[in-house]
């Protein structure tokens, strides 16, 4: 049993981390989610430069072919620094999924331009009324000629206002919940009858309402198997939903240090509040939920790329309703132990305790997972 | 043993609701019950309203002006107005200040004062908090020395709610630095308006305004304006805190917010199925009403045997209260899902120009999950409030 990384996995992990502490002091933060475009163009080139966005695309294609694992170490240190660009959306939805199921000139056309950074992509996939349902599928896409007609409506699509291409799940056959007659497809954010409506979210990211209204696209823009795509799908949100329990243990980790800093540092009664029982008590558990939820990332980072379905789901499943609990209870407790200091915008703990808690509300909150995992025994 | 209200207090309560539906304005209603902001007039065409009538401080005794209600009829009066959408009233004049004056103020005091609380006349804030003193608030700083018929005050308060509207403040100030530091504190009613007076305001984790820092630079405060006697002031204000009226549990507001709650989660779904049939959520909504009627009763019981003045047993009310109204707004945000997340802080406002995302009700969720974890760290933190009954109640 080996728990440590490989050399290369040290390497990566570091030259973030020092990155992050170099390029994304939080004021610098601050200035970037207020920006237009909600994202810097120069972190996202940076990015591309030290070889992230193409950290598990095919070697073949411009990447590294790396690991469920490498990704953890990515978003483990993005998250330690509450680092907004779309890593998550464009490298590992976006592009991972043209990995698992493009054809080869699918591939070659989006892959290497999207680990340069010049591309950015994103999953279309959540509709209003699905919640955390994979299957519920109402948008649909036509034959016409020798190409297909889409229509349709994408909720809350992760920097869908800023992706060039978004990965767009559609019903070629079937009812609205049913598992077949899903398929998968790739559509120009500038095409003719796609509509982006691009929005704040709450943890300082954006996403956006996607209307398809009459999308023309040719035969080369069906990505994978007609019909078929649902189990593509679930894997790459399988995949993403580790990535997330990973971010959620780097946003954690610094949550728990500048908490523990602020017991040691502020003074009340004499003496620094660290000092209380009552306190002390909670800084343990957080430590001991961050603790269980590394443990639990870990795991679903490994067993991510399992071939055995029900592994796969039921660990990340695993993973990711626990995190789903536990960044609840630890941001609730860091903007506690804060007093009023925790609830302004000032402190950067409250940011980090918003990212964690909305962290639950993507691919799949802890209700959720927890129902998934008991239903696969 | 009933439990049920007397002739008289349904009597009160039909009255009531009577005139809740006649006279609360529907978009100030709408606000409240789908969670938007309030604007300053909103709180004072309601107040005014309730102030025309009586009503405003129907709590206070007769001799003061109020109607005398008894602490059931208080409640009762409470849990109509919140249920019906109603914004909570203003406490800092209403129930802070005015109990003090009443108790411990100059005649000068209870005939200018309180006849303008009871009137909506002044905006009142509350200026206890300082940078260093929250929890720990003896130690604060805010120093005001004694120059003939005046004091000067110099220093600086925080988190002081609303501060941006208010026309006065009451505050603990130091005049003696020599003492014991209890002892050192007095209770000064100090203008907004004065020169020197200045208001900056801090942003919440919500991007929304509702506390302040407040500076004082050499202001003037006329002497008569000190309550009661110099160095007395921890006593009044241990006075006031013992005084919190048992609508720190805020029922009324939470059995409001269960309904809504349980309104989104039947419009929800979740596997083709409303939200609020699926067992592991509908077990969570159950949980939380379970509570709240325990908590319901709880306070039935403290009025009951108490009256309006509860000791160290309010704090089980601030304890529980704070904890039911966040878990209904970690409900609320939990059940619409992917929709918590969109953050368009131009959807507070009430019919907001640009369509919504996702449905209406779920615009301002997530920024009000948030907004509440202040309830368990401001008017004595949960911690706090838990340290009180183990030292006053269980004796530890
Ligand atoms: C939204 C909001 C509105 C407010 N409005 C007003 C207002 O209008 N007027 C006003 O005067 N004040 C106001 N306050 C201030 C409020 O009363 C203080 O925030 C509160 O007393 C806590 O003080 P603090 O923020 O300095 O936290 P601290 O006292 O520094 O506390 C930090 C943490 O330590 C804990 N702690 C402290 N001492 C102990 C102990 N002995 N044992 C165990 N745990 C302990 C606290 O519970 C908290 O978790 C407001 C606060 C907020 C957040």
């Amino acid at each position: 049993m080996d728990f440590s990384f490989s050399e290369e996995q040290q390497l990566l992990r570091d030259s973030l981390a020092r990155f992050v502490a170099r390029e994304y002091p939080f004021e610098k933060r601050r200035a970037i989610v207020r920006s237009a475009e909600g994202f810097s163009r120069e972190i996202w080139a940076q990015l591309a430069e030290m070889g992230l966005l193409g950290l598990t695309l095919p070697a073949a294609h411009g990447g590294f072919g790396g690991t469920a694992v490498d990704t953890l170490v990515a978003m483990q240190a993005l998250g330690g620094g509450l680092v907004v660009e779309p890593y998550l959306a464009s490298a590992v939805l976006g592009a991972g999924t043209v990995a698992r199921a493009g054809t080869p000139a699918q591939r070659e056309r989006l892959l290497p331009a999207a680990a340069r950074g010049e591309l950015l992509l994103t999953l279309a996939h959540g509709e209003a009324g699905a919640r955390y349902d994979l299957a519920q599928v109402a948008a649909r896409a036509r034959r016409a000629g020798t190409g297909f007609v889409l229509d349709g409506r994408k909720a809350v699509v992760p920097w869908g206002a800023q992706a060039d291409v978004l990965v767009v799940s559609a019903r070629t056959a079937g009812a609205e919940r049913e598992a077949a007659g899903i398929s998968l497809f790739l559509v120009e954010r500038a095409a003719k009858g796609v509509s982006v409506r691009g929005y704040r979210t709450i943890d300082g990211q954006r996403a956006a309402e996607v209307a398809l209204d009459g999308v023309t696209v040719d035969a080369g823009a069906l990505l994978g198997p007609l019909d078929e795509a649902l189990p593509i799908i679930e894997r790459v949100v399988d995949v993403g939903a580790a990535a997330l329990c990973a971010e959620a243990v780097g946003v954690m980790e610094t949550l728990n240090a500048q908490t523990l800093d602020y017991l040691k540092t502020r003074q009340q009664f004499g003496q620094p509040i660290g000092r209380f029982q009552a306190l002390q008590h909670r800084a343990v558990d957080m430590f001991i939920h961050l603790e269980q939820s590394r443990s639990l990332a870990l795991l679903a980072a490994v067993r991510a790329d399992a071939e055995d379905a029900v592994e796969r789901a039921r660990t990340v499943s695993a993973a990711k309703a626990h995190l789903g609990r536990s960044g609840r209870l630890v941001a609730q407790a860091a903007i506690q132990l804060h007093g009023g200091m925790g609830v302004t915008d000032e402190m950067p703990a409250s940011h980090y305790a918003k990212r964690l808690t909305m962290i639950d509300f993507q691919l799949g909150d802890a209700d959720h997972h927890a129902a998934r995992f008991a239903a696969l025994g | 043993m009933d439990l049920e209200y007397t002739a008289g207090e349904r009597a009160f309560r039909d009255e009531v609701r009577a005139f809740v539906r006649a006279r609360l304005p529907g978009d100030i209603a709408r606000k409240v019950l789908e969670h938007r902001r309030l604007e300053k007039d909103d709180y004072v065409r309601w107040q005014d309203i309730l102030a025309e009538r009586g009503w405003l401080a129907g709590h206070w005794p007769r001799e003061f002006g109020g109607c005398g209600w008894t602490a059931v009829e208080s409640h009762i009066f409470d849990e109509e107005t919140a249920a019906a959408g109603a914004p909570r009233l203003i406490p800092f004049g209403l129930n802070m200040v005015a109990p003090v004056i009443m108790a411990f103020g100059s005649a000068w005091q209870k005939s200018h004062y309180l006849p303008r609380i009871r009137a909506n006349k002044d905006w009142w804030c509350q200026g206890y908090s300082e940078p260093g003193a929250g929890s720990d608030l003896a130690s604060l700083r805010t120093r005001a020395v004694r120059e003939g018929d005046h004091y000067v005050v110099n220093g600086q308060k925080t988190w002081t709610t609303l501060a941006q509207h208010a026309d006065m403040i009451f505050c603990l100030v130091r005049t003696d630095t020599t003492v014991k530091k209890q002892e050192g504190i007095s209770f000064l009613l100090v203008d907004m308006h004065a020169p020197g007076v200045a208001v900056r305001p801090i942003v919440t984790l919500d991007g929304e305004r509702e506390v302040n820092e407040v500076f004082f630079e050499n202001v003037r405060v006329p002497a008569q304006n000190l309550v009661g006697e110099e160095g007395k002031g921890w006593t009044y204000a241990k006075y006031l805190l013992g005084h919190e009226r048992t609508g720190i549990a805020g029922v009324g507001a939470s059995k409001r917010e269960l309904a809504t709650l349980k309104a989104i989660a039947r419009s929800e779904r979740r596997n083709g199925r409303p939200l609020a049939e699926d067992p592991l959520f509908a077990a969570r909504m159950a949980q939380v009403e379970i509570e709240l009627i325990a908590l319901e009763a709880t306070v039935m019981r403290v009025l009951a045997s108490r009256g309006s003045a509860p000791g160290p047993e309010a704090s089980i009310l601030k304890i529980k209260g704070t904890e039911i109204q966040q878990a209904l707004t970690e409900l609320m945000m939990d059940a619409v899902g992917p929709y918590a997340a969109p953050f368009r802080p131009e959807a507070m406002a009430l019919d907001a120009e640009d369509a919504p995302v996702g449905p209406e009700y779920a615009a301002p969720l997530a920024a009000r999950y948030f907004n509440y974890r202040k309830v368990t760290i401001y008017g004595g933190s949960n911690e706090i409030q838990r340290n009180i009954i183990a030292q006053m109640v269980l004796g530890l």
